[in-house]
């Protein structure tokens, strides 16, 4: 009796299911297809032209810590001004990473993200941001001309969003423990290191670049020269200097306070870090230094883009001019920890020395950061004999390599 | 409105109305009566939950567009087929099924004795109080416990310091931690079962084996045990399923490792790979699927 309940539950099951398959079979037939598998087809969507009255209320996906309205700490509020002044009520959606960023986007509901390279490409492609019309943001004059047109902010030489902050990603070190003071990202890839079980590595497949950037000069023979634009070869190297590097590590690192804590207790003595974790681990008290090493670093840098179906696009776009302008972008800068996007940021920061601390009008420094991008099929640094791996290919490398 | 329906006059009023017949039919028809009324919890039981479940195994049959990232719906083996060739995949889910049986096993060995001396050792009256601190610590969230341990844990932790004196040290973060947190946070889950079926034992039983010149060695091992068998299974199938599913513990005291729920994890949150999610997902299922079916065989079912 038992079992033929089960089974007739079973059947049900299996029923609904299928139906639902049958429905969404019919519903994506045109959309899946549209994108070609490699190729980098722009869809076409128009640019705001002019600006209009504001429409009372913008919808943003954000970045913790980028939209703080005082409710975590209410010296903290650059979003009551804004309301203000503007009149657009702000609802923030807040995102944990770049692949939710992209899903909620594609949901249509929000009117702005701010989107890491590593999203903004997706983002575009698949016609869910539109260009930006950066005649619209006056604050854009004032933005730093190393963060302008770039590969994760424009396509083609049409911008798709307004830069809101950078930083690299750094090499820390217990300096008790850790000597002599290391210069190089071989000290976090050498196999006879004697601080093995005590490495931390970054804990995304978007760190298969940091191992890449390294061979870029240990192993120049490969060719790399973008670390987002590797080749099946090249991507074999990184994979296997991984996971080498895997038999080093103490722990993979995704969740700041982690990292602080284990540094602070010695768990970890060396391995890559931001800066604003470095900052938090010596106001614990912890010895630790930060360097950016001889080879250069990754990095990242957040884009301001403004979705192609937005239902408030005046309300997004000033917005946009409002997270720029200088007195703002001083204030994410200082409360996130990176470098502001806006030159003149650095005459409003509560600390005077942040921008320094942050390298933030150091263009000798940043020109050795390659910002997170997403890989994709077609090779970012230009080849077209070849085909370069993709995300999606990065990810189940990223499982292998921790085993 | 309502008024007719409820006096019920014979006739007095001129239609005896839609509800005072539906009334009379559901009296006559008493399966009618009843599979009306499951039928809203049923139906949430098969489209939520078992709906879910299904949707999951669809899934798994799909794939992802490699550029835009959305979903493919035509049917494919590509996702087994990766699961069965890496062999990364069979040594995930080989050592999350090690962490399973490891937490279980522990449980077993310290909840059986607990749960004993709480049904029959201890007094009456205190029983209660025993309970309460073995709830207790189901009162507080989840993080912070596991947070707790990774503080215990550090180097020159309060582990590193207890175990000095006897030469050891912290096991540092890694698997061992893994399965040493694993087994604190659902310890009370098995204690529960084992007590309540300890509790149900008379202890009439153990007094005629007594009388009847076993010793307490036999009569653990031919009275008491095999009577709380299925609860034990009932214990153990809450500490397997939950150490077989767990992602987070692994992620804030597991070091550099990395078990099933991380794999599935990693690919709904860093790739956006939902079907391959999905494929990984069905592998715990079948594994449970599997402990279960053997579990109804000892009666085990019964006891949850």
């Amino acid at each position: 009796m038992w079992s033929t309940r089960m089974a007739l539950a079973a059947a049900a099951t299996l029923a609904i299911g299928l139906t639902a398959a049958a429905c969404g079979d019919g519903g994506s037939g045109g959309r899946a297809s549209g994108a070609g598998q490699g190729g980098f087809t722009v869809p076409k969507i128009p640019m705001q032209q002019s600006l209009g009255a504001g429409e009372g209320e913008v919808d943003l996906v954000a970045w913790a810590g980028y939209a703080e309205d005082g409710s975590n700490d209410p010296k903290v509020d650059w979003v009551t001004p804004f309301e203000k002044q503007t009149g657009c009520k702000v609802n923030t959606k807040v995102a944990g990473t770049s692949d939710e960023m992209v899903t909620l986007m594609k949901t249509g509901e929000y009117d702005a993200v701010s989107a890491s390279g590593d999203a903004s490409l997706r983002l575009i492609a698949s016609g869910t941001v539109a260009p930006v019309n950066t005649g619209l943001v006056p604050n854009y004059a004032d933005v730093f001309a190393g963060l302008k047109m770039k590969p994760w902010n424009s396509v083609n030489g049409v911008s798709y969003g307004i830069p809101h902050g950078r930083g690299a990603n750094l090499l820390m070190w217990r300096s008790d423990k850790v000597k002599p003071a290391p210069d190089s990202w071989g000290a976090v890839f050498d196999a006879n290191s004697p601080y093995k079980g005590a490495i931390t590595a970054y804990d995304s497949p978007i760190y298969i670049a940091d191992a890449a950037l390294y061979l870029m000069s240990a192993k120049p023979e490969l060719g790399i020269k973008d670390p987002y634009a590797l080749d099946q070869k090249q991507f074999d190297a990184a994979v296997q200097l991984l996971k080498a590097q895997r038999g080093l590590i103490g722990e993979y690192w995704s969740d700041y306070t982690k990292e602080v804590q284990a540094f602070k207790s010695g768990d970890s003595v060396l391995g890559t870090t931001w800066q604003v974790i470095a900052n938090l681990a010596e106001a614990e008290k912890a010895p630790v230094k930060v360097t950016l090493p001889k080879e250069g670093s990754t990095g990242w840098s957040d884009t301001w883009m403004v979705a192609a179906k937005a239902k408030h696009p005046n309300c997004a776009y000033k917005w946009l001019d409002w997270i720029v302008s200088p007195k703002v972008n001083a204030q994410v800068a200082e409360w996130f920890g990176e470098a502001p996007a806006n030159a003149k940021a650095c005459e409003e920061t509560a600390d005077e020395h942040f921008c320094d601390t942050f390298h933030a009008t150091d263009e000798n420094y940043f020109s050795k950061v390659h910002f997170w991008t997403t890989p994709i099929a077609q090779c970012l640094d230009g080849r077209t004999d070849v085909k370069c791996v993709d995300y999606s290919k990065w990810t189940q490398a990223w499982t292998t390599i921790k085993g | 409105m309502t008024a007719p329906a409820l006096t019920g006059g014979e006739g007095a009023r001129p239609a005896p109305g839609v509800r005072r017949r539906a009334a009379a039919l559901l009296h006559r028809r008493p399966r009618l009566r009843l599979s009306l009324l499951l039928s809203a919890p049923l139906a949430w039981l098969v489209v939520v939950y078992l709906g879910a479940l299904a949707a999951i195994f669809l899934t798994a049959f799909w794939s992802t567009d490699v550029f835009t990232g959305e979903v493919v719906r035509r049917f494919t083996l590509a996702n087994f087929r990766t699961l069965l060739d890496e062999p990364v995949y069979r040594t995930v889910a080989l050592r999350s099924l090690g962490v399973a049986v490891a937490v279980t096993l522990i449980d077993t060995a310290i909840g059986f004795p607990m749960a004993l001396y709480m049904a029959k050792v201890a007094r009456p009256r205190h029983r209660p109080y025993l309970m309460i601190a073995i709830l207790a610590p189901l009162w507080a969230a989840y993080l912070v416990k596991a947070y707790a341990w990774r503080v215990m844990l550090q180097q020159g932790g309060l582990l590193d310091e207890a175990l000095k004196p006897l030469g050891l040290g912290s096991p540092g973060y890694g698997l061992t931690a893994t399965v040493l947190v694993l087994s604190y946070l659902w310890l009370p889950y098995m204690i529960l079962p084992v007590y309540t079926g300890l509790e149900r034992l008379p202890d009439s039983l153990l007094d005629a084996a007594g009388d009847l010149g076993a010793r307490p060695l036999r009569t653990f091992r031919t009275v008491l045990l095999p009577l709380v068998f299925p609860s034990l299974v009932a214990g153990s199938i809450f500490t397997f399923s939950l150490s077989l599913g767990d992602y987070i513990t692994v992620k804030i005291v597991g070091g550099s490792q990395q078990l099933l729920g991380n794999v599935v994890y990693d690919n709904i949150g860093a790739a956006n790979n939902l079907p391959f999610a999905a494929a990984v997902a069905t592998i715990p299922v079948v594994v449970m699927l599997g402990y279960l079916a053997a579990a109804r065989r000892t009666g085990a079912l019964r006891e949850l």
